[in-house]
């Protein structure tokens, strides 16, 4: 047994677990934030796309204790005081999703395009980036359009609070 | 996944300490392949030594033409490193087209090359830039360090802690990426230096990764995308797969050999 301690979604936790546990279930199951999916469980589909330490990882991926004293951020931890996270939005707005299941990891991994990338995001970049998230809804075509109109609308709104 | 026990290392020392008290335990780095693999029940190790908190590990560092990259780099911050774009863009490039962004963020270059998949991208690249790669014990020159099917020359114990290389003057790679997995069905890294042009490929060869002195006699005569046009590919020597044929296989060394000399400019 191991006791994993994680700071998530800016709150400390602490729990006892497997050495063999995966994070996605650490999450999932003694957190209790089931946001996170498992999809594939083979590292392929991306709906368990959390941050550790500010960059997207496959939660399905690593074991918990490997996470211990990292600062992890999970689809719950995004939306600030009630209000849709502007890639949430943008995902609303242009119906980037239909059944959701790989929206959380979709989110995920496009806050951290996003963020990366300081606003030079193009189609070509973003559906190459798209590569570790699968979604057998959508085509992808609106799902790239929301991650272009966040990207649009997150460094405007920089460019608007510097000026 | 069968159980486990982890261990987080601090040191190479520590870490080297930690795997001779376990002798069915495994060095971890960024997991990508042994974790997957554990949860498939095709690995079992009592004792997983975590390396990814070794700082003597980390970090890429550049000394004029001298490159150094720490064994538990990601494939992210090689993709992304100025400096090593500046004296090496191709390997950068490399790094961009490992997996996708989830992975590279977890992946290291130490445990690419320490598994030595078949179709891994990283292992064409250190034989076509004829890199040494640094244990915790010896240096071993790529042309030794790669024997076959994830099979490579380190002993029973010993950990990968970085790799090095002389920049050359022009390189390029180019891969055919598997659709799903984005591993290399074929990829071939080019390389020109003043010893001469080195080319490694991946993801075709029957024994693992491979040079082919053909195709570098052919561009070091005339460095230009069509001299790779003759060479001599045996099918015979391919890999085949329900991905690909052998004789596919063979075309595509040849296909992506000019498409890296086009990228090397």
């Amino acid at each position: 047994m191991a006791k994993v301690t994680l700071t998530v979604n800016g709150r400390t936790v602490s729990g006892e677990c497997d050495d063999r546990m995966l994070l996605v279930h650490f999450i999932r199951e003694k957190l209790g934030l089931t946001g996170t999916h498992v999809g594939c469980d083979t590292t392929q589909c991306g709906t368990c796309v959390i941050h550790m330490n500010g960059r997207s990882v496959k939660s399905c991926s690593l074991l918990a204790v490997q996470a211990s004293g990292a600062e992890i951020t999970t689809i719950e931890g995004i939306a600030a005081q009630g209000e849709l996270h502007p890639v949430q939005a943008a995902f609303k707005e242009h119906h980037g999703l239909q059944c959701g299941f790989c929206t959380p990891g979709m989110v995920m991994t496009a806050v951290d395009m996003i963020g990366r990338h300081g606003g030079q995001l193009d189609e070509a970049t973003v559906r190459h980036e798209l590569e570790g998230n699968i979604c057998r809804c959508t085509g992808y075509q609106n799902i790239v359009a929301a991650v272009l109109a966040a990207n649009q609308q997150m460094h405007g709104a920089t460019r608007q609070a510097a000026e | 996944m069968y159980e486990t026990n982890y261990h987080r290392a601090s040191s190479v020392e520590g870490a080297i300490k930690l795997r001779g008290d376990h002798e069915e335990g495994r060095y971890l780095a960024g997991g990508m392949t042994l974790i997957a693999t554990m949860k498939q029940r095709l690995a079992a190790p009592s004792d997983l030594i975590d390396l990814r908190h070794i700082p003597d590990l980390a970090g890429i560092s550049i000394d004029g033409g001298n490159v150094r990259l720490g064994a538990a780099t990601p494939h992210a911050e090689v993709a992304r490193s100025e400096e090593l774009r500046a004296v090496c863009p191709a390997l950068c490039n490399l790094a961009g087209m490992i997996g996708d962004p989830h992975v590279r963020h977890m992946g290291t270059i130490g445990g690419s090359i320490a598994n030595n998949d078949p179709a891994a991208d990283y292992p064409a690249a250190m034989l076509a830039l004829g890199a040494t790669i640094i244990t915790d014990r010896r240096w071993i020159t790529a042309d030794e360090f790669f024997i076959g099917l994830f099979e490579t020359a380190l002993e029973e114990g010993e950990m990968v802690t970085a790799v090095t290389f002389e920049a050359p003057e022009k390189a390029g790679y180019a891969k055919f990426a598997n659709p799903a997995s984005r591993y290399a069905l074929t990829g071939v890294f080019v390389a020109k230096s003043a010893d001469g042009v080195r080319v490694g490929v991946t993801g075709a060869g029957a024994n693992g990764v491979f040079r082919h002195t053909g195709m570098e006699e052919a561009l070091e005569s005339n460095w230009a995308p069509d001299s790779v046009a003759g060479a001599d590919v045996d099918p015979e020597d391919m890999l085949y797969d329900m991905h690909a044929s052998a004789a596919y296989r063979a075309n595509l060394v040849k296909v992506m050999a000019k498409r890296a000399v086009i990228a090397a400019g």
